[in-house]
């Protein structure tokens, strides 16, 4: 390659990203993690999906978890949304323990779960109604969230009219309009294309910023984790375990222009050694195939150097 | 046919063109129309029977007779021998194969024609009373089988609950049941139209929780963190998402429910279209018996398309499959 770039260490930071820390890690606990453990039976015996995971959000993070396929990410967030129950451990919503799902903890999945039968008005309105509201005030609220997240046209649309992106923002208008403590997000952005992709990690910083909301974030994006994150939770594998709570030095608000920014790569290598390791030892990871060379010498293009 | 017409017209998994389509379905049905009619009207086709019209000077031949060709022929030998009048008659098929014009007489007199006694009855009210058994033991039936189907999809407690001694009754065949309905219920209507519940009330609960254990188990996790709970999971949740699936259960459910009708209507007092059927029978009327199977099944049709076609419109959230 003609130029390595120079990177400092993802871990320095400048004086008004260490701040901003400081000022973050003063503000309440939002969500607070002690041991959590989880374990599956399978046929095979005991398998530890998760193993003594330990974190604090902060009010109004913005938190990404990332790790390799398998290291329990989408069984952590289950958990936290109270899908799943824990094996051991605690969690902790504004200090009290939590149990079974609810309307405190929002959650946008991947696959998208809109109410196929209901529009897209009714299925904002499907969590204010749970609660208790009268139809009207569930309305009026719903139509506001519509209308924040810019689908007013599509307000009696059913979801099958909708496109992907549009569908996602739907599903995080149902999910807000409830006004949880937190947000989980289960790699909502994950079936987009790279353009809608893009553009709905914009919309959602909107959102972010302008709102009284705590995010928890799954991605397996490493530029996607570094973009939107405050701070990124990575696990490791088999179990999936804590291996570093990272401090993302991007200097906030972001923009798309960072993403070649010295602390962005940085940070972006930092997760790279983290996640892809470069010797795994894994019989897994073998770095070549077992092609031979299949073009003869004499093709008219020989090679496609 | 070139290789390429071989392709529009059996290309694999590709719907024909329209035409083609069109073409083919009506085929579907001229093509055993045709074959029926080869039969009835080609005479050197089959034919095994002579119908008399001049019984010459054999003793019991009877013109309008129907009998069968060998004797037929060994009878004129015996004739032509004794140098007697030769019996004259037209191949024939057998009573029991009218030909698609008699039917379709038949079709038209069986509804104008007035019963033969007084206290028998029209065509379209033995129909009718047909109809309303079948009406009866399907409402009956669903009124217990979908709500207990759904809770047996819903709730894996009910699901234990119901489902295995369900599983063995549906082998138990309904018209075996007959003659307990009759002991039960009388002779009338009642022992009817339990036959038709108890063939259908079995397969429909277990068909309804299948259908309901397909719905999508993340719109349920969706809904609970959302704040559903319990009753709600299950009134605001589970029975909106299944409905279009159910109502084309109930639709096939339906149709396996009309063609219990005849066996239904043997139990008890012979009533409805099968009395209709049997009477006729017994009157060797087998153009008129035609006729009656042939009105039933036109009727199972229409009302199946009839649904199917109120279905695609009762469900608007339904992504358009192509036909129902």
């Amino acid at each position: 390659m003609k130029h390595m770039l120079d990177l400092p260490s993802y871990l320095e930071q400048d004086d008004e990203v260490r701040d901003r820390f400081t000022r973050l890690k003063q503000r309440p606990v939002i969500l607070e993690v002690k041991g959590l453990d989880k374990e599956f039976e399978t046929p095979k015996g005991k398998v530890k999906a998760l193993k003594d995971i330990n974190f604090r959000t902060h009010k109004r993070e913005f938190v990404c978890v990332i790790g390799p396929s398998g290291c329990g990410k989408s069984t952590l967030i289950r958990i936290l949304a109270g899908l799943e129950t824990p094996s051991s451990g605690q969690m902790l919503l504004d200090g009290k323990e939590v149990h079974g799902p609810g309307p405190d903890r929002g959650m946008v999945f991947q696959g998208y779960t809109l109410f196929p039968w209901l529009t897209v008005r009714k299925n904002v309105m499907f969590g204010l109604q749970m609660s208790g509201h009268t139809r009207e005030v569930s309305e009026q609220e719903a139509l506001q969230w519509i209308d924040l997240v810019g689908l007013s046209k599509f307000a009696d649309s059913y979801p099958h009219q909708l496109s992907g992106g549009m569908k996602q923002r739907v599903a995080i208008a149902r999910a807000l309009a409830n006004q949880p403590r937190i947000l989980l997000m289960d790699e909502p952005f994950g079936a987009l294309d790279a353009q809608t992709r893009a553009k709905m990690q914009s919309y959602l910083m909107e959102i972010w910023k302008n709102i009284d909301i705590t995010v928890l974030f799954i991605t397996h994006d490493l530029d996607e984790a570094i973009y939107l994150a405050d701070r990124i939770l990575v696990l490791k594998a088999h179990p999936g375990e804590v291996q570093e709570l990272i401090e993302v030095p991007v200097p906030q608000p972001r923009s798309p222009d960072q993403l070649l920014s010295p602390e962005f790569l940085a940070t972006k290598k930092r997760l790279e050694e983290l996640i892809h390791p470069a010797d795994e030892g894994d019989d897994i990871s073998e770095d070549h195939l077992n092609m031979v060379r299949m073009v003869p010498v004499d093709d008219e293009v020989e090679s496609v150097f | 046919m070139s290789t390429q017409s071989t392709m529009q017209w059996f290309a694999v998994r590709k719907e024909l063109r329209p035409r083609s389509r069109f073409f083919v379905t009506v085929m579907s049905f001229l093509m055993p129309l045709l074959l029926w009619s080869l039969i009835s009207y080609v005479p050197w086709l089959w034919h095994p029977k002579v119908d008399i019209t001049d019984p010459g000077a054999v003793t019991y031949f009877k013109e309008g007779m129907l009998v069968d060709r060998e004797l037929f022929e060994k009878e004129s030998l015996v004739q032509k021998e004794k140098g007697e009048a030769l019996p004259q008659g037209n191949p024939a098929n057998p009573i029991y194969l009218p030909a698609p014009h008699e039917v379709a007489i038949a079709f038209y007199k069986a509804f104008t024609t007035e019963p033969k006694r007084r206290t028998e009855k029209w065509l379209h009210e033995s129909l009718w009373d047909s109809i309303q058994v079948i009406f009866w033991g399907f409402v009956l039936s669903s009124l217990i089988g979908v709500p207990l189907g759904i809770l047996a999809g819903t709730y894996d407690f009910f699901s234990r609950l119901f489902e295995p001694f369900i599983e063995f009754f549906r082998y138990l065949p309904a018209p075996a049941f007959g003659a307990l309905a009759v002991a039960i219920l009388g002779i009338h209507e009642a022992p009817k139209i339990a036959i038709i519940f108890i063939g259908t009330f079995f397969q429909q609960v277990l068909v309804v929780s299948n259908t309901t254990r397909k719905l999508d188990p993340a719109l349920l996790e969706a809904a609970q963190t959302l704040g559903a709970k319990n009753k709600s999971l299950l009134f605001r949740v589970v029975i909106p998402g299944i409905l279009p699936d159910l109502y084309r259960d109930m639709r096939i459910l339906l149709g396996w429910a009309w063609t219990y009708m005849i066996v239904a209507e043997l139990i008890g007092t012979s009533s409805g279209i099968t009395w209709f059927i049997t009477q006729q029978a017994r009157y060797k009327n087998f153009d008129n018996v035609f006729a009656a199977i042939m009105i039933i099944g036109i009727i199972g049709l229409t009302t199946d398309l009839i649904l199917a076609y109120f279905g695609r419109r009762l469900f608007p959230w339904q992504k358009q499959a192509s036909k129902a």
